[in-house]
């Protein structure tokens, strides 16, 4: 229990004292999830729109396996891309394995089927209530397509964080890709993951608790925006 | 463009409809939906330029027959064809349709308007202002659609189908959850917009509004047309017995 204490104290003077070495970490963290979910949001948001709107066989298939996919084990991502992107692999010439780069692309396939399935949801939902009214209006797919991306902002941001929190917080796949090697690839997972099992379980916790006041406060900051917008641009 | 659907042809009336063009008309209409025929084989003259009332009981098929008429349903069997030609997409553009329940964008209400003018090419943001106002609406702009009165959602509804100017209304049962203050608003836009050139198809269990608003009245029943008559004839000496029945308020079995 003595950890407890030691390590808020450590985690409290590393983040006063702005800590190059921790700030690294914390960036590097951010710098990938943050553009994982943009390519998530990128290929996931189209994805789930075209699921939602479209009637085409197989497409119950396609939902069953997206909201499957929505369960990847991180540390079977991490191998596949390992194997991609590794010297023999098929994107070996791209010397791409062990870089942020590779970190981000684990991150991003494996946060995509989230915002796929579950703005696909949202999505269909919404259309389901619209479609009948732009059926009338003669309302072209991409124009209905846009006004429902459009309408149901609010709720897709949730989804976003939903990517976010996820990608932050893992550390199978980044620390296959990536290799926790310190001032280049060292994200806090993987820097809490290594700090255990050297015993240095101070330094270990003060990060997590770095690590949880960042998600805690995304998350925060998303759904306060979110409900003070709810507030005025829709009821 | 397209033809503009008052470009009519001649068809030959329903003994109790007076003679003139027809705007629309439907020919051995069938819907069906598994086994059953939901609406069994309609022919159905559309005058032009009147406000046509459509009745029945419950389940008669009113809303479908409008689904149908709109475009928003295929006939199993049949034709729908306006000005003689079957719907395509440039004569389902001048037509619009209000449903029982409104659905609003969830936007403010002139965005709410802007959406169908930009739709139909023409943004302009006094337009929004004047379709507003005329529905009694412009103080409201600002605020979110979805916020107003179950009365104001259904004439910004009702608003956001005349801005795309159709030469067609169909109104389905527009009117069936608001209170007389909220009907009445709702009835004096319709008779602006048809006294401006719009024909109205409007579905209704309201006898005192089919009375207030029927040039002509169709009558349905268990999915098949029962009666068309004008509306003179139809409240005071209906044809059909189904219609006699229902206007008696007897429980039709």
């Amino acid at each position: 229990m003595q950890d407890f204490g030691e390590a808020f104290a450590l985690a409290f003077r590393l983040v006063i004292s702005a800590d190059p070495d921790l700030l690294e970490i914390i960036l590097l963290s951010l710098k990938v999830s943050v553009t994982a979910v943009v390519i998530a949001c990128l290929i996931g948001l189209p994805l789930g729109t075209a699921v939602a709107m479209g009637r085409f066989p197989g497409r119950t298939g396609v939902i069953i396996l997206l909201n499957a996919l929505m369960g990847l084990p991180p540390v079977v991502v991490g191998l596949l891309i390992y194997l991609l992107l590794s010297n023999a692999g098929p994107l070996g010439w791209m010397r791409l394995l062990y870089t942020p780069t590779a970190m981000i692309i684990a991150q991003a396939v494996l946060i995509t089927p989230i915002v796929a399935a579950l703005s696909r949801e949202i999505l269909e939902q919404l259309n389901n209530e619209y479609a009948e009214q732009f059926h009338s209006l003669s309302v072209p797919g991409t124009t209905a397509a846009g006004a429902l991306l459009w309408d149901a902002r609010y709720s897709l941001l949730t989804v976003a964080l939903a990517g976010f929190g996820r990608a932050v917080a893992e550390v199978g796949a980044v620390i296959i890709v990536g290799g926790n090697i310190d001032h280049l690839t060292r994200v806090m997972t993987t820097a809490i993951a290594l700090e255990t099992s050297k015993g240095d379980l101070a330094l270990a916790l003060g990060l997590g608790i770095v690590l949880i006041t960042i998600a805690l406060s995304v998350n925060a900051a998303v759904m306060t925006l979110r409900l003070t917008a709810t507030r005025y641009a829709y009821a | 463009m397209p033809d503009a659907i008052a470009i009519g042809t001649r068809c030959a009336w329903p003994r109790a409809i007076r003679d003139g063009d027809c705007l629309g008309e439907t020919r051995g209409l069938v819907y069906q939906a598994g086994d059953s025929r939901l609406i069994d084989g309609i022919d159905l003259m559309i005058p032009r330029g009147s406000i046509t009332v459509m009745m029945g009981p419950n389940g008669a098929g009113k809303s479908l027959l409008l689904r149908l008429l709109h475009g928003l349903l295929t006939p199993t069997a049949g034709q729908v064809l306006w000005s003689g030609r079957p719907l395509d997409a440039g004569l389902r553009q001048q037509q619009a349709m209000v449903f029982q329940r409104p659905v609003l964008l969830r936007r403010s209400v002139a965005a709410n308007i802007r959406f169908v003018l930009k739709l139909r090419g023409r943004p302009d943001p006094t337009r929004v202002d004047e379709i507003l106002s005329e529905v009694g609406l412009d103080a409201h702009a600002k605020q979110p659609a979805r916020l107003l009165s179950g009365g104001e959602q259904q004439r910004l509804n009702l608003a956001r189908a005349l801005a795309s100017d159709p030469r067609v209304l169909f109104l389905d049962e527009p009117t069936a959850n608001l209170d007389p203050a909220s009907t009445a608003a709702i009835e004096a836009i319709v008779k602006r917009a048809h006294s401006s050139g719009t024909k109205i198809i409007f579905v209704t269990h309201d006898l005192g509004q089919a009375r207030r608003l029927a040039d002509d009245v169709v009558f349905l029943d268990s999915g098949r047309l029962a009666e068309q008559s004008s509306a003179q004839t139809f409240f005071n000496n209906p044809l059909s017995q189904a219609a006699r029945d229902y206007l008696d308020g007897r429980l039709v079995l």
